[in-house]
């Protein structure tokens, strides 16, 4: 009896969680699976309009399961595309989403070291200016940096797509936090060791920011990828065209027919990657978000 | 090897003084503990020999050097801290090595160091660990083994042993003691734990408000404190202190004459260590207890005084179970330990 009751404790959950039992589990459940249906339900569309053909389509009532052009429709669009091969427009997402991720987190790595472990003047001020840009989204600014883009020739060229996004208030706040939190006795025992400030950033900071920089990386790879005004104004030429608007840019302007199963499989491709780096930094994403390793 | 001269050193943040002038000549080897109550200044003067806090005034040498413009990493010194600081993302072996690494020392010295260093300190089956898988004590002992691989003129230790429990600190006290002799390096030795001054020190600084209190032997500022603070910071249960009297060649609380001592007449604060009271039927002194204290080898008796009613504590030897709680006791000291100090500045009256 005693033996069983203990049992029963180890079975339920600690204290403060909600205890569901019986036909209130099956509630819940059923409840998340529709929630889920109904946000799957239009990607699923998507990709069965990639898997079938124009006529198809266009036909109504639109088919809900895959068809068999999928290799047809999948080659179409990665090497010939709607204005150019979608493999060029994931090469140019790849090249901006990467370049904003590592040029922000390189960026404020610098900058929030800088804020946290020197004293110089106008520290403080420094800091809040760079906090205050935290309210500035990238369109209240975007015609400005237009002119500047525009003045270095920089137009539909990676460096354009890339440098004007890449300064982050978020990421230099998070990171000087991430510092403060760090003991004093850490930077002074690698000064005793004979470490140079920038010895101590490379080979104490850095390190133990890593699950901080994984998290952060996630968040920028996606932010990168997912620019879509950005890229539309300052690309003119196909050839840089970043998939995000190069979906939109497949549109036809006149009377002609819309590719749509080249267009859906455009689609399709744009979210692998994204989906890739979240599934496979999962972990360390997670753990970055929830403690830091001190 | 190295000796370490401290001479007037003083620190003032802003425009507050902290330290106001210590001067110390530490000899090669020795083992020096500096004692105080927190805020007194001894931390920030131990980082001030390591080169952490600057020197507002005065001088610092090590090995005849002046040090005082040095970078830590030139002043050969190595310092171990109050929570370790180990790097938590670098193996044990790691952490070790890292100096010696920034050195630029060829790797296969740097091996032979850390094997060395571990083989004494008995790490070798943790090399491999992060800091977070080892206990308290091991952390302890990769700390001091950070220090020791570097083989320094000086270590300075800050509080090392403050977060360890009870039972670890005698052992690490004992260990960090023996490893030090047997290395032979000049030693600074930073805590707020009085038994650990009187342990482990050849000489102690006593610190108070900025001030070197006394500098000395633990017996000797047990034996003859040469202030008031130092007197009842050194020695546990601390010191009693009453306001007294010398009369007539004799020092006097309120009536009772307590022993014969020299001096002109005139008021002084008199101190006895609760363990130099002795129970003596024709004693002078009479004091109430309220309480008792049985800690096994000795018994705390805590009471008032009859004829002041100031505050008293024993210390007798063996078990005193007071069963009659109010009962009053007589008890004498000897004059060799009676303690005489000026009530104006806390120095002591000549014994």
């Amino acid at each position: 009896m005693g033996e069983n009751m203990n049992k029963q404790a180890q079975l339920d959950p600690p204290p403060g969680m909600v205890e569901k039992r019986g036909s209130r589990l099956w509630l819940t459940h059923l409840l998340m699976i529709v929630g889920i249906l109904v946000v799957f339900f239009p990607i699923w569309l998507a990709f069965v309009a990639s898997t079938v053909t124009q006529v198809e389509i266009v036909r109504p009532p639109m088919p809900l399961w895959p068809g068999d052009q999928f290799l047809e429709n999948y080659k179409r669009a990665i090497f010939s595309g709607v204005n150019v091969p979608v493999a060029t427009m994931l090469f140019n997402s790849l090249v901006m989403a990467l370049g904003i991720a590592i040029g922000k987190i390189a960026i404020s790595l610098i900058s929030a070291f800088a804020i946290v472990y020197f004293r110089f003047p106008g520290r403080t001020m420094l800091f809040w200016l760079i906090f205050i840009t935290l309210m500035l989204p990238v369109e209240v600014r975007i015609v400005p940096t237009y002119e500047v883009v525009a003045g270095f020739g920089l137009l539909n060229s990676y460096s354009g797509l890339i440098f004007p996004l890449i300064a982050s208030a978020t990421a230099t706040f998070l990171f000087r936090q991430f510092f403060m939190t760090i003991p004093d006795e850490l930077a002074e025992a690698a000064r005793v060791d004979g470490a140079r400030p920038m010895r101590f950033f490379v080979d104490i900071v850095v390190p133990m920011s890593r699950t901080n920089i994984a998290a952060l990386f996630v968040i920028f790879f996606i932010y990168g990828w997912n620019q879509y005004l950005w890229p539309l104004l300052i690309t003119t030429e196909p050839d840089m065209n970043t998939i995000v608007m190069g979906i939109k840019q497949m549109f036809p302007s006149g009377d002609d027919t819309a590719d749509w199963p080249v267009i859906m499989a455009t689609s399709i491709l744009a979210m692998i990657p994204p989906v890739v780096i979240v599934i496979s930094m999962q972990k360390l994403f997670v753990r970055g978000l929830v403690d830091s390793e001190k | 090897m190295a000796d370490l001269v401290l001479h007037n050193v003083k620190k003032r943040f802003g425009r507050t003084e902290v330290i106001h002038g210590v001067s110390a000549h530490i000899q090669d080897g020795e083992f020096i503990v500096i004692v105080g109550p927190s805020g007194c200044g001894k931390s920030t003067l131990l980082r001030m020999v390591a080169g952490l806090e600057s020197i507002s005034e005065g001088e610092i040498q090590i090995a005849g050097h002046r040090v005082n413009e040095k970078e830590p990493m030139d002043r050969d010194i190595a310092m171990v801290f109050q929570n370790y600081a180990l790097y938590p993302h670098m193996s044990v072996r790691q952490n070790m090595a890292y100096g010696l690494k920034i050195a630029g020392k060829p790797k296969d010295e740097i091996d032979k160091r850390v094997a060395e260093a571990s083989r004494l300190l008995q790490l070798e089956a943790y090399l491999d660990r992060r800091p977070r898988q080892l206990s308290g004590g091991q952390r302890q002992r990769v700390a001091m083994g950070r220090a020791i691989v570097r083989e320094p003129s000086v270590f300075l230790f800050d509080e090392p042993l403050s977060n360890l429990d009870a039972k670890l600190r005698v052992q690490m006290r004992l260990e960090i003691r023996e490893l030090q002799s047997r290395l032979g390096i000049t030693s600074l030795y930073v805590t707020h734990d009085q038994v650990e001054a009187m342990t482990m020190a050849d000489r102690m600084i006593v610190m108070n408000d900025g001030v070197a209190e006394q500098i000395g032997t633990p017996l000797d500022v047990y034996e003859t404190p040469h202030t008031l603070f130092a007197a009842q910071f050194i020695g546990s249960p601390a010191m009693n202190v009453f306001d007294g009297e010398l009369r007539g060649g004799a020092v006097n609380v309120g009536d009772i004459v307590v022993g014969p001592a020299a001096g002109p007449d005139a008021p002084v604060k008199l101190g006895l260590r609760p363990e130099h009271l002795t129970q003596d039927p024709n004693g002078t002194l009479e004091a109430v207890i309220q309480m008792s204290e049985p800690l096994g080898a000795n018994t705390l008796l805590h009471g008032r005084l009859t004829a002041t009613g100031d505050a008293i504590t024993l210390s007798l030897p063996g078990v005193h179970l007071v069963n009659d709680m109010n009962a009053s006791m007589r008890f004498s000291v000897e004059p060799r330990h009676i303690h005489l100090f000026d009530p104006a500045d806390g120095k002591r009256l000549t014994s």
